[in-house]
C-alpha cells in the first residue's frame, strides 16, 4: 500500500482557515456581529451616553434677594451649559430633583451678601446639591457650578477694584480636552470594547460551537494538530477583526468627528498587538468551556466586563483602589484604550505606544500558550 | 491467520460523576475482513470504546493499539490507519457536500491527483453525485450518514469506526447503509459498527456485547444465539387473552423470558423443555435478543403492583383519544396531513414512523401543545381547541428524554408533578408514597433525578405521568436505547395499566416496541399510510419472497407501496 503524499501542516491550516472563511460568509449572524453590533455600540457610546453637561437643568434657590445674590443667579442663567429654573425654597427644589426634573440645584443662603462683604470672616458659601444617582452628571454639574462661581467672583472682585477675589476654593478639574468633549475619549474607548467583543466573544463561540456540533471530534481524528487548529481559527478572525477595526476608525473620524492626530500605521500595529491577547483569550475560553453558553458567559465576565469597567474607558484607573488597579495590569483592553486615545487625540507618541504594544503582545503570548496547552487532541 | 487490526488490552475508563466505570477492563480485538458490531443499550460504553480506538480518549488502565501503534505513545500513527464517523456525523452543515469532502481530503493529506478519483468513487458509491452543491445541513438523515461515511472513507482506512450510524435513519435507508458498509469489508479492512438495535447485531460477523461498561460476550452472533437453541417457542393465545397469558408466563420461574410479538408470545424456557401447560407452543428460531436476555440472567418480572395503584376505568367503546383529520402546516411545509385515528379504553395504539415523519407533531396536537391548522383532537371527550388545559388534566405524558428535573430529588420530582396535576393534601402524599412503592424508588428517593441510572429515570418518569390516574397515557419513544430487561419491565407496567382500561398512545421508530401495540398506524411523510394490528401489517406484505416478514420488512414494503401510489398521476 502506498502512502499518500502529505500536504503538510500549512495545507491543513489553509484548508481549515478556508472552511472558516466560508462559514463566516454564510452565517447571517456574522454580518450582524462584525458590522451592525460595532456600529450600534459606537452610536450608543458616541451619542447615547455622552458625559458632557450640555443643557443641564439646574435649580437655583434664592434665600437672599440682594443684588449680589441676583447677580450670581444671572451668571448661572447666562452660562451656556445650564438651563436655570428659580425656586423660592429648598423644599421645592428638592421635590423637583426627586421628580427627576433637575440634575441639581444650588442654594444661595440668607447670609451670602453679608459674608461676601465681611472681610476676614468665613468666606461666602453657596450649597450645591446634585443627583448622586447619576454620578458622572453629578460630578460634572458640581465642577461646572464651581467654574461659573469662579468666573463670577473674579468679576465681582474686579468691579470693586480688589486685587484678589474673595476666598473661594476652586478645584480646576479639566486641564485637557478643553472643550470637555467626553465623546473624544469615549469613542476610542468604545472601539476597544467593540474589539474585545469581536476578538474574544466571537472566537470563544466559534470553537465552542464546533465542540457542541461534534465536528471537532471528526477533525481531531485526522492528522490535524492542536496548534494547527488554533492557527486556523486565529488567522480568519484576526483578519475579520482588522476589517471591523477599519470600520470603527472610519466611523470615529467621519461620523463622530473625533480628531485623528496619529497615523494609520500606528493604529494598525496597535490593533494587531491587541488582537493577540483578545483572540488568545477567546481560544482559551472555548477550549476549556466546550459549550456556547458557558463560553459566552466566560467571555462576558473575563473579557467584556473588564474591558468596560477596568480599562480606564469609563472609570479612571488612577482613582481605583490599589488591588483593583493591580488587576487592570492584566487587562489587555486597558493598554489598547491608552494606545487608541494617544493615537487619536495626541498622535504617534511612540514612547507611549511601544510599551503598551509590548505589554499586549506579552499577555497575548501567555494566553495563546495556555490555549495551546489546554486544547486537547483528546476529548475526555 | 492475519494479526488483529486493533487490540484492546484490559482497558478501563472512568468519568467524573459516574458511579461505575464507563468501561471496565475490556479485552478484545478487531480482525480485518470482518464486520464487528459493538452492541449494547445506551450508556453501555459503546461510544467510549470506539473513542478509545480513535485515540481521542485514552484508557485509565490498559492499552489500545491500532496496527501495533499504541494510542497513548504513538497516536499519530494509530490515527493514520483509521476512518471515524462520530455519532453526530462530524459534518459542517453550512458547507456543501463537495466542500465537506474537500476539507476532509485536505485534512487527510490527499493529493490533488488522487483526489478526483476518490471523490468520483465515493460520490458514486454513496449516490450523492447529484447533490454536490447542496449544503450538508439540508440533506436527509440517511444522506448525511452517507456523506459522513464518504468523508471517513476518503483515505481508504484499514479500520473504519462507525458510531451508531443507523440512529435517526429510516428503515429503508438503514438497510441501504448496511449493504454499503458490508461491501467495504475486504481482507485488508475491518469495519466496526456500534448499535443498540439487536437485529443489527445478528447480521454482524462478530459482536462485542457491552452492558454497563462490561464486555458480556465476544464472538460470532450465531455462537451466542446457539446457546439458547431449542429453548425458544412461540405461543398463540386465544384472542383477547394475550396479556393475561403473558403475565402468567412472566411470573413462571421455569420461563426465562416472555415477550409479546403481535398476537403471539415469544417464550424462552430456562431448560430445554417446552413450556409446561402450553400445548400450542411451537419451536421458534432463537434471536440475538433472546440470547442477550439469557446472558443477563433472564427476566424476573413480578406482577406489576401498578394495577392495584390505579382506579378502574369503566370499559366502553367510546374512544378516549380521538384524532379527526388533524393537519399541521409550518409555512409551506406540511408536518402532518389529515391524521385520523381513535384509541379506546384499554387499548395500546402505536404511531410508527421514522424521525421527521410527523409523529411528534401529531402527538403535540393531541396534548394541546400545538394548535392544528385544521381538524380536531379530543381526549376523554374534551375538545382540545376549547379546553386544552382541562384535557391535559386527564392525560399523562412521558417525554422521550424523560422531562425530569435533574437537580431535584426523586421525591421532589414526584411532589412537583403532583402539584402540577393539582393534587393536594393527603391525596398528594398518598399518591407520591404509592408511586415510590410501586416503582421501587424507595432507596433512591433522596437522590437527584439527574444522577439516576437510565432504568430508574424511566421508572420515575412513568411514575410522574401516572400520579393523577389519567384516562390516557402518551408515551414518546419510551424504550428506545434501554436494555431488553428494562424494556420488559416497562411494558409489564403498561400491561397492568391496560387492564385498568387506560388508553395508551405510543410513538416509536423502533420495531420491537411496535410489537407490543394492539394497533399501529404507519406514519410517513406526514401521512398515515397503513394501519392494523402488528400481525395484520405483517400479513399484508407476506408473499413467496418473504414468508415470515418482520415489522421492519412490513414497514419498508408498505412505504414503498405508498410512495408508488403518491407518484401516480
Amino acid at each position: 500500500m502506498t502512502r499518500p503524499r502529505q500536504l503538510g501542516s500549512f495545507g491543513r491550516i489553509a484548508a481549515l482557515a478556508r472552511k472558516e472563511a466560508k462559514q463566516i460568509r454564510r452565517d447571517p449572524s456574522s454580518a450582524v456581529i462584525v458590522l451592525f453590533l460595532p456600529l450600534f455600540l459606537l452610536f450608543l457610546f458616541g451619542y447615547g451616553i455622552s458625559l458632557d453637561a450640555a443643557s443641564v437643568r439646574l435649580g437655583v434657590v434664592l434665600e437672599e434677594r440682594g443684588p449680589d445674590a441676583r447677580s450670581l443667579a444671572d451668571a448661572y442663567a447666562n452660562a451656556p451649559d445650564f438651563e436655570v429654573l428659580l425656586y423660592p425654597s429648598r423644599a421645592e427644589a428638592e421635590r423637583a430633583l426627586r421628580a427627576n426634573q433637575l440634575r441639581g440645584f444650588l442654594v444661595i443662603p440668607p447670609d451670602f451678601s453679608q459674608r461676601l462683604h465681611a472681610r476676614g470672616s468665613w468666606p461666602a458659601q453657596i450649597h450645591i446639591v446634585t443627583d448622586g444617582s447619576q454620578p458622572n452628571t453629578a460630578e460634572i454639574v458640581a465642577n461646572y457650578s464651581q467654574g461659573v462661581l469662579a468666573t463670577w467672583s473674579t468679576q465681582f472682585a474686579r468691579d470693586r477694584g480688589v486685587a484678589s477675589a474673595p476666598a473661594i476654593s476652586i478645584e480646576p478639574r479639566f486641564w485637557f480636552n478643553e472643550d470637555l468633549r467626553t465623546r473624544y475619549n469615549l469613542v476610542p474607548g468604545s472601539i476597544a470594547l467593540v474589539m474585545t467583543i469581536i476578538g474574544t466573544l466571537l472566537t470563544a463561540l466559534v470553537v465552542a460551537r464546533e465542540w457542541e456540533r461534534g465536528t471537532l471530534e471528526a477533525v481531531f481524528a485526522t492528522p490535524v494538530s492542536a496548534l494547527e487548529l488554533l492557527a486556523s481559527k486565529f488567522i480568519p478572525y484576526f483578519l475579520l477583526a482588522l476589517a471591523t477595526m477599519a470600520a470603527c476608525v472610519a466611523a470615529a473620524i467621519f461620523l463622530f468627528g473625533v480628531p485623528f492626530r496619529g497615523s494609520f500605521l500606528a493604529i494598525l500595529a496597535l490593533t494587531a498587538a491587541f488582537l493577540a491577547p483578545a483572540l488568545g483569550q477567546g481560544l482559551l475560553i472555548s477550549s476549556a468551556a466546550k459549550n456556547q453558553f458557558v463560553a459566552s458567559q466566560l467571555a462576558l465576565f473575563s473579557g467584556f466586563l473588564p474591558a468596560m469597567l477596568l480599562s480606564g474607558f469609563m472609570f479612571e484607573i488612577e482613582s481605583m483602589p490599589e488591588p483593583i488597579r493591580a488587576i487592570t495590569a492584566i487587562i489587555p483592553a486597558r493598554y489598547f484604550v491608552t494606545g487608541l486615545q494617544t493615537v487619536f487625540l495626541a498622535g504617534d507618541v511612540w514612547e507611549v505606544l511601544l510599551p503598551v504594544m509590548l505589554k499586549m503582545l506579552g499577555l497575548g503570548a501567555v494566553l495563546l500558550f495556555f490555549a495551546w496547552r489546554v486544547t486537547p487532541k483528546r476529548i475526555a | 491467520m492475519t494479526a488483529p487490526l486493533a487490540i484492546i488490552q484490559g482497558a478501563s475508563k472512568s468519568f467524573a460523576g459516574m458511579d461505575r466505570p464507563a468501561l471496565d477492563a475490556i479485552t478484545a480485538s478487531i480482525t480485518a475482513g470482518r464486520l464487528t458490531g459493538i452492541v449494547g443499550p445506551d450508556a453501555a460504553g459503546k461510544t467510549t470504546l470506539i473513542r478509545l480506538m480513535t485515540g481521542l480518549v485514552l484508557p485509565d488502565h490498559g492499552d489500545v493499539s491500532i496496527l501495533d501503534a499504541n494510542t497513548r505513545s504513538n497516536p499519530g500513527t494509530a490515527q493514520a490507519s483509521i476512518g471515524y464517523m462520530p455519532q453526530r456525523f462530524g459534518l459542517y452543515e453550512d458547507l456543501s457536500v463537495q466542500e465537506n469532502l474537500d476539507l476532509y481530503a485536505d485534512l487527510q493529506g490527499i493529493s490533488a491527483a488522487e483526489r478526483n478519483s476518490a471523490f468520483d468513487r465515493l460520490l458514486d458509491f454513496t449516490d450523492l453525485g447529484a447533490f454536490r452543491a447542496r449544503l450538508a445541513g439540508k440533506l436527509s438523515g440517511g444522506m448525511k450518514q452517507k456523506l459522513g461515511l464518504a468523508c471517513a472513507l476518503l483515505r481508504r482506512p484499514r479500520l473504519l469506526l462507525l458510531d451508531e450510524p443507523s440512529v435517526g435513519v429510516d428503515p429503508a435507508s438503514r438497510r441501504e447503509l448496511w449493504a454499503m458498509v458490508r461491501g467495504l469489508v475486504d481482507p485488508e479492512t475491518a469495519v466496526v459498527w456500534s448499535t443498540s438495535y439487536l437485529d443489527e447485531a445478528e447480521r454482524c460477523d462478530e459482536v462485542l456485547l457491552l452492558s454497563e461498561g462490561r464486555l458480556l460476550y465476544a464472538g460470532s452472533p450465531q455462537g451466542l444465539t446457539a446457546r439458547v437453541e431449542g429453548r425458544v417457542f412461540r405461543v398463540r393465545p386465544e384472542a383477547g387473552a394475550k396479556r393475561t397469558v403473558l403475565q402468567h408466563l412472566e411470573s413462571d420461574p421455569t420461563i426465562a423470558d416472555a415477550v409479546l410479538q403481535g398476537d403471539s408470545i415469544r417464550v424462552m424456557t430456562r431448560a430445554h423443555d417446552k413450556p409446561a401447560g402450553l400445548s400450542s407452543a411451537s419451536a421458534a428460531a432463537p434471536r440475538f435478543e433472546d440470547a442477550f436476555v439469557d446472558l443477563l440472567g433472564g427476566s424476573h418480572l413480578r406482577d406489576s403492583p401498578l394495577a392495584a395503584a390505579m382506579r378502574m376505568i369503566p370499559a366502553s367503546d367510546t374512544p378516549v383519544i380521538e384524532a379527526r383529520g388533524l393537519t399541521k402546516q409550518f409555512g409551506a411545509f406540511t408536518a402532518a396531513e389529515n391524521i385520523t385515528f381513535q384509541v379506546r379504553p384499554g387499548e395500546i395504539f402505536g404511531l410508527l414512523g421514522p424521525n421527521g415523519a410527523g409523529k411528534s407533531t401529531t402527538f403535540k396536537m393531541l396534548c394541546g401543545l400545538l394548535r392544528p391548522t385544521s381538524g380536531e383532537g379530543h381526549v376523554a371527550g374534551i375538545d382540545l381547541r376549547r379546553a386544552a388545559p382541562k384535557a391535559r388534566a386527564r392525560l399523562g405524558y412521558m417525554a422521550q428524554k424523560f422531562s425530569l428535573y435533574g437537580e431535584l430529588s426523586v421525591r421532589q420530582n414526584l411532589e412537583f408533578f403532583a402539584g402540577v396535576y393539582g393534587l393536594t393534601g393527603t391525596r398528594r402524599r398518598d399518591r407520591v408514597t404509592t408511586m415510590i412503592e410501586v416503582f421501587e424508588l424507595g432507596p433512591m428517593a433522596g437522590r437527584n433525578a439527574g444522577a439516576l441510572p437510565l432504568g430508574f429515570k424511566q421508572r420515575l418518569a412513568l411514575a410522574c405521568a401516572l400520579l393523577h390516574e389519567p384516562d390516557a397515557l402518551f408515551l414518546d419513544e419510551p424504550t428506545s436505547g434501554v436494555d431488553p430487561l428494562a424494556r420488559r419491565e416497562f411494558w409489564s407496567h403498561i400491561n397492568a395499566l391496560v387492564k385498568k382500561n387506560v388508553a395508551v398512545l405510543v410513538t416509536t421508530h423502533f420495531m420491537e416496541e411496535a410489537e407490543y401495540c394492539d394497533r399501529i398506524s404507519l406514519i410517513y411523510r406526514a401521512r398515515l399510510v397503513a394501519d392494523g394490528s402488528p400481525d395484520e401489517l405483517k400479513d399484508a406484505v407476506r408473499d413467496a419472497d418473504l414468508p415470515d416478514p418482520t415489522m421492519d420488512d412490513a414497514f419498508i414494503r408498505l412505504i414503498e407501496r405508498s410512495n408508488a401510489e403518491r407518484e401516480k398521476p
